[in-house]
């Protein structure tokens, strides 16, 4: 239960409509509520999109500003969630077209490695090095449409309906992607 | 002849949107290896990192956000959608009310008529200066960031804002009102160049913008035509 300033509290397995009509009419604690629910995801989906920190982290403040300012347009087609990743997507975009890709990925240095061994450490390192690479190398909207698809679990026809193109160019996008990363990563995973 | 599926097929396939591939697979060795091949490299990308966030990191978020909802949500901004056009078809129901009374009622009414349209004109012109009034204090008081600036908000008040105004121009037009009929074209110049502009706005043309904006002084004028509005609807209301 999260306890709120006015003597009132909002159950934290409140349904995000609810918390989305009480936000709409100027309560602040339930859009609270939808900011701690969703943050984590929105930064993850948004490092994935900028590869730095300090960008994910403008996005994640921005998503919620946008989302917050356009709370109205939600209209509850989609899930509340699935509507902010679209609105993190969406600026993560604009974010990598202004800036023309110029700030890289510090791979190694953003990147905590994992794994017992200093061999498959090492693999482990050069495979996520790859990894973000390639995503470096991609258009903004094959790599929008590849983080969506891939770590989202959006549909094509929802990325498509999303990004404001057809689902054909989706599926373009995400199979120039994949193409990309299949062509750096297969000499490391299939033939490590 | 057997077909085999391609690239683009497998990717359909390993993300369930098609499962037209299936049956092939389960039939055509090299295919699957193929698939799996597609597969793996796949699920290596789930290896892709992202660093941990700190405990408390949702309250964190809020912290930083909290202070900038405030303002983004005054009174003026919870108005209804439909009130400019519930105000533009109530004043349009009154001037045709008072046009219809006019004709068909005797000279000495046609006065009273005419004041009522002026009255009616004047209310709803007032409460149309004080919301332009606004959304040129929230325009040229924003900050961009990063060299832009997210101007959806205003955007969105500026293409209510210029419907109104366009009937006001005219309306003002066609009463010979001159001083306000110049008045308003300016303001609709910067609220069409709003309304067409990237959402996200660069900071340079907004910097022109909002001097174009203080050189004419349109907060200004604004003010003034609002106030006289004010003054003469009170004198009207004593004498009425």
């Amino acid at each position: 239960m999260l306890t709120v300033g006015r003597g009132r509290s909002l159950n934290e397995g409140m349904e995000d409509s609810l918390a989305v009509a009480l936000a709409k009419g100027g309560d602040g604690d339930a859009y609270r509520l939808l900011v701690e629910r969703y943050s984590r995801g929105v930064f993850r989906l948004a490092y994935r999109m900028m590869g730095n920190e300090q960008d994910a982290e403008d996005v994640v403040q921005e998503t919620f500003l946008r989302a917050y300012r356009h709370l109205g347009r939600w209209d509850g087609r989609s899930s509340f969630g699935t509507w902010i990743y679209r609105i993190a997507a969406n600026y993560s975009l604009d974010l990598l077209r202004v800036r023309k890709r110029t700030s890289v990925t510090s791979a190694e240095g953003d990147h905590p490695c994992f794994g017992p061994g200093p061999d498959r450490l090492l693999h482990s390192r050069e495979v996520q090095r790859q990894v973000a690479a390639t995503l470096e190398t991609c258009s903004e909207m094959e790599r929008t449409a590849f983080v969506l698809r891939h770590f989202e679990g959006q549909s094509i026809e929802e990325i498509g309906v999303a990004l404001g193109v057809s689902a054909n160019s989706t599926k373009q996008s995400i199979f120039r992607a994949v193409h990309k990363l299949r062509r750096a990563l297969e000499p490391l995973v299939n033939h490590p | 002849m057997i077909d085999h599926p391609n690239e683009e097929q497998l990717v359909l396939y390993y993300y369930g949107e098609s499962a037209e591939s299936a049956e092939h697979l389960a039939a055509c060795e090299n295919c699957r290896e193929s698939y799996q091949a597609l597969q793996r490299v796949l699920n290596t990308v789930d290896s892709f990192p992202v660093p941990e966030r700190e405990e408390g990191y949702e309250a964190r978020v809020w912290d930083e956000l909290k202070g900038q909802l405030q303002p983004l949500r005054p009174w003026y901004r919870r108005w209804p959608t439909w009130r400019p056009v519930a105000m533009a078809t109530a004043m349009a129901a009154m001037l045709l009310a008072a046009f219809f009374a006019g004709r068909t009622t005797k000279r000495p009414a046609l006065a009273e008529t005419v004041q009522l349209r002026e009255r009616v004109l004047l209310v709803a012109l007032g409460a149309h200066l004080e919301r332009t009034r606004m959304w040129l204090v929230e325009f040229s008081n924003a900050r961009p960031r990063d060299g832009r600036l997210d101007i959806g908000w205003e955007q969105g008040v500026a293409e209510s804002l210029l419907e109104e105004n366009r009937l006001y121009r005219q309306t003002a037009a066609s009463n010979g009102d001159y001083a306000v009929t110049a008045l308003l074209e300016e303001l609709e110049r910067v609220m069409v160049e709003v309304a067409h502009s990237p959402t996200s706005m660069p900071a340079r043309q907004w910097e022109e913008l909002r001097q174009r904006i203080e050189e004419r002084s349109l907060l200004f004028k604004v003010n003034v035509f609002r106030s006289q509005f004010e003054n003469r609807e009170a004198g009207r209301s004593t004498t009425l």
